[in-house]
């Protein structure tokens, strides 16, 4: 009902072509009901403040041009009138109550996150996103993957660029999905437009929201909230596949997790840890503490030849666990004692660090609060 | 009222034979003009500082990539331009007007509290000195945003704690301002002029100053907050030690959106002067601006959630702001209406303060559309923190705030420095500033409605030819605004004398000075009939 009046008033306005054209003039094609409605209220609204627009300036650039001294108008002197100013102020409060109608409803249809058939956590860290299917058990980090090289210009920026990531989060079309939204560090948004949905993620705190996507397809979004340095390269793309389809990535990604996750009686040699404590690095050290070790002083310090790095491995297993307050620096808990120890070992065995100190998972879960 | 009064009959007291001269004069004034001269200087140049800032990045923007600065630096250009702008550029100019304007328009010889006033005012160097020193210090400016949002701005660097500085005492100097205003206002007025006479500039500071009292202190309390859980080991906004991150928010916006009402409330004021003087009518619907004006005031304390609709409070929680904000369209709909009824049969020239008060009205309720906008909470939620935010605050806050300061400028250069200014200029000025501030921000509704988030140095690349847009409209808007300082350095050093009432259709007290005025504005009262 609502919509068909909406596309009647559109349809008289004469920015309707521009209206109903592309995602660059407009919010981004709907691909949920919420999305939808907003798409709809928003073009509603633009609509009533086109027509007040045209009447209000209609007779301001009137005045201008038939009262002007110019033309020789003389200037009349009334300057009070109870009766009109009671009208134009009960005429808009009317139009209000009229837009504020399908507001609430749709209020309150965003906020019904009650039975999902599907609930994902997103936590914010900066600067990724980390994921957790909760029924499913399925986890892993999203971050972004477009290269260095194109960001500085070196290498030509493809179709997708900034707004592409290492793991997508696969959701199934018709499916409920409830996101549960927290922060590792500060506050984040995960924000994916075309879905009507952008929710803050708060250190401590749980949040809640909902999409029903209807078709298969990828759809992408950005962080929000400004959170610090990279806050414009944590992306967030979300796939949206058959359910069969998602069946089938389910069991994929419990098998990859499976592989992954590290024996805990392995016996680790130096090379090893160096080996992955490089990879661990690169995903989650190296854009503040950079690829050289050198950090950017003095909000990030150089690793290189720090007393903390080549010091007691108490304090730097301590550092990378809990992070130092009052700075940039967080805590890495949510990595494992594998990684934890080889990262660490990576960096006291990396540039000018020499200690030939190794990390064993063990001496990082006794530390481990 | 008895002692000011008293005080400004003292025959030879401080006549201004005695008042020292060269810089001396201007740091131990304590005459409303000088100081209010000195605010508008002050203005002006943190208006070229934050000015240069915006240039910077809109240079980053032109085009994908990062081109010329670090993505921390980024972060300090548009909390610094955030910063600057609105505690340095736009609250001391209309603290400026006020000094100069408020005791000329009530017939008082000068603010009731003096010395109060040199205080207030030179503080304001001093915190700009602290603020703008922040780059120089390890780890750089503040990067958190304008509105240092817990926890991030726990994690800065010392930089921080400079601006925490900074902003403890601008807020110190408003309040001192703030009160020295209502003080004046209330005891000063000459005999006949009732509270329903004064002119509309004067009620809109009066009211302005009151939200100044009411909020500058939470601001302090919410800065101080962050300050001790930066280095006290409290934790108010640290969820882990038992404080929450979202409270800040609340605490801000409390001060917040008040305070947007605190720069854009004189502007009503200026436009309300300027528009009856250039349409030779009086002012349509006096007592209702007044009443619209005070209900603005007041529905501006039950709306701060509205900036944080995607923190995630219940569904009633969002409808009570979305409504709350809803109301606000209505009485500052009824000053537009009533601006547009002055204009009608009127008698109207275009000089440039017209131009610019016009404009104001024109660009104004754009920036008031998109707020309607914004306050349907499911679309709020859709274009918080994008281009389109940025859009519709540059739109009230530019081409509203800004332009009513142009606006008043123009409008009392000539009494305030005895010299016409250049006309061509200035309409210069306006049609560049005009044009060219459109370029600019109207393109960002289009890239905040197709999902460009704000406050980031480097875009995906749909969005490359409005950025491209906007940065052309932004060199072109900075660059324009050194025709406004060459007009106003051009005015002030001669030109054609200006006569006591320029403007035909002028007709509040100062205009029944000479240009410029004496020293001191009514040695004894004019009678207001």
């Amino acid at each position: 009902m609502i919509s068909k009046g909406i596309k009647c008033l559109v349809a008289g306005a004469a920015l309707a072509p521009a209206l109903a054209s592309a995602d660059r003039y407009n919010l981004q094609t709907p691909q949920t009901i919420i999305a939808h409605e907003i798409y709809d209220l928003h073009t509603l609204i633009l609509a009533i403040c086109g027509v007040i627009f045209v009447v209000v300036f209609g007779a301001m650039f009137y005045a201008i041009f038939r009262h002007r001294k110019a033309a020789g108008h003389k200037a009349e002197q009334f300057h009070e009138n109870t009766t009109v100013e009671i009208v134009w102020t009960i005429i808009p409060f009317l139009i209000l109550i009229g837009m504020a109608y399908p507001a609430t409803k749709t209020v309150i249809a965003m906020k019904d996150t009650s039975s999902p058939d599907l609930t994902i956590k997103a936590t914010g860290y900066q600067w990724k996103w980390g994921y957790d299917y909760l029924q499913e058990g399925i986890s892993f980090y999203s971050s972004l993957a477009t290269p260095r090289d194109q960001l500085e210009g070196k290498a030509p920026r493809g179709v997708n660029y900034l707004l592409e990531v290492d793991n997508p989060v696969v959701v199934p079309v018709g499916k409920k999905v409830r996101i549960i939204t927290t922060a590792n560090d500060v506050i984040h948004a995960w924000w994916v437009p075309a879905f009507g949905v952008k929710q803050d993620a708060i250190p401590g705190f749980v949040r809640d929201t909902w999409f029903k996507v209807d078709k298969p397809g990828t759809y992408r979004g950005q962080c929000a909230e400004l959170c610090g340095k990279e806050h414009g390269y944590m992306p967030i793309v979300v796939e949206a596949v058959e359910p069969e389809k998602y069946a089938l990535w389910v069991a994929d990604q419990k098998k990859k997790m499976a592989a992954q996750a590290d024996d805990p009686n392995k016996v680790w040699t130096l090379d090893e840890l160096k080996a992955r404590g490089e990879k661990v690095y690169a995903a989650n050290c190296q854009a503040c503490h950079q690829a050289s070790g050198m950090g950017q002083p003095p909000v990030f310090p150089a690793l290189s030849g720090s007393k903390l790095a080549t010091g007691p491995k108490d304090g730097h297993i301590g550092i990378v666990l809990n992070g130092k307050p009052g700075t940039a620096m967080a805590a890495f808990k949510q990595l494992s004692d594998a990684e934890i120890a080889a990262v660490i070992t990576y960096e006291r065995n990396s540039w000018n660090n020499k200690t030939g100190d190794m990390v064993s998972p063990a001496e990082v879960k006794t530390l481990r609060k | 009222m008895e002692a000011a009064h008293a005080h400004g009959h003292a025959p030879g007291h401080d006549d201004h034979a005695h008042h020292p001269s060269g810089l001396m004069r201007w740091i131990t004034t304590t005459n409303h003009k000088d100081i209010g001269t000195l605010y508008l200087i002050f203005s002006l140049t943190m208006f070229f500082v934050g000015g240069v800032l915006a240039m910077g990045i809109r240079a980053e923007l032109f085009q994908p990539g990062l081109q010329f600065w670090r993505p921390e630096f980024f972060n300090e250009l548009t909390t610094m331009h955030g910063l600057i702008m609105v505690f340095g550029a736009i609250m001391p100019a209309f603290v400026g007007f006020a000094n100069w304007q408020i005791p000329m328009m009530i017939g008082a010889p000068d603010m009731a509290f003096a010395r109060m006033n040199n205080w207030s005012f030179w503080l304001l160097p001093v915190a700009a000195t602290l603020l703008v020193a922040s780059f120089f210090v390890p780890g750089g400016a503040p990067a958190a945003g304008w509105t240092i949002y817990a926890p991030l701005s726990t994690q800065m660097g010392p930089g921080m704690d400079l601006g925490i500085f900074a902003l403890h005492i601008m807020g110190a100097s408003s309040i001192m301002g703030s009160i020295n205003i209502i003080t004046t206002i209330l005891n000063m007025r000459a005999p006949g002029m009732t509270l329903m006479k004064m002119p509309l500039f004067v009620w809109t500071w009066l009211i302005t100053a009151y939200l100044l009292i009411a909020v500058m202190p939470v601001l302090a309390g919410a800065i101080t907050m962050v300050l001790t859980d930066r280095h006290f080991g409290t934790n108010f906004f640290n969820a882990a030690g038992g404080g929450d991150p979202v409270m800040f928010q609340h605490i801000f916006w409390f001060f917040g959106h008040p305070e947007v009402y605190i720069m854009i409330l004189p502007a009503f004021g200026i436009v309300s002067q300027v528009i009856p003087a250039f349409a030779r009518k009086p002012l349509f619907g006096y007592a209702s601006m007044v009443y619209a004006t005070s209900s603005i005031a007041i529905l501006s304390f039950i709306v701060w959630a509205h900036h944080m609709f995607t923190t995630g409070m219940p569904a009633a929680g969002q409808l009570f702001f979305m409504y709350a904000t809803m109301l606000i369209a209505v009485p500052t709909g009824v000053k537009v209406f009533n601006w547009i009824a002055t204009m009608w049969k009127g008698s109207m020239t275009f000089e440039t303060p017209m131009l610019y008060a016009v404009g104001f009205i024109f660009v104004f309720t754009m920036g008031g559309f998109t707020g309607l906008v914004c306050a349907i909470t499911p679309i709020d939620i859709q274009i918080q923190d994008t281009y389109y935010i940025v859009a519709h605050f540059h739109y009230v806050l530019v081409a509203g705030s800004l332009f009513a300061i142009f606006a008043g400028t123009y409008f009392w250069l000539p009494k305030w420095t005895g010299h016409m200014y250049d006309e061509t200029l200035g309409k210069w000025h306006f049609w560049l500033s005009m044009i060219f501030f459109n370029v600019t921000f109207f393109p960002m509704h289009f890239l905040g409605l197709a999902g460009m988030p704000r406050r980031i140095p480097d875009y995906a690349l749909q969005f490359a030819d409005f950025n491209m847009l906007a940065s052309i409209g932004g060199f072109g808007f900075g660059l324009s605004q050194l025709i406004f300082l060459w007009v106003v350095i051009k005015c002030a050093r001669g030109g054609a004398k200006a006569p006591a009432k320029p403007w035909e259709g002028a007709d509040t007290l100062e205009w029944t000075l000479s240009s410029p005025p004496p020293y001191h504005s009514f040695e004894t009262p004019p009678v207001v009939k």
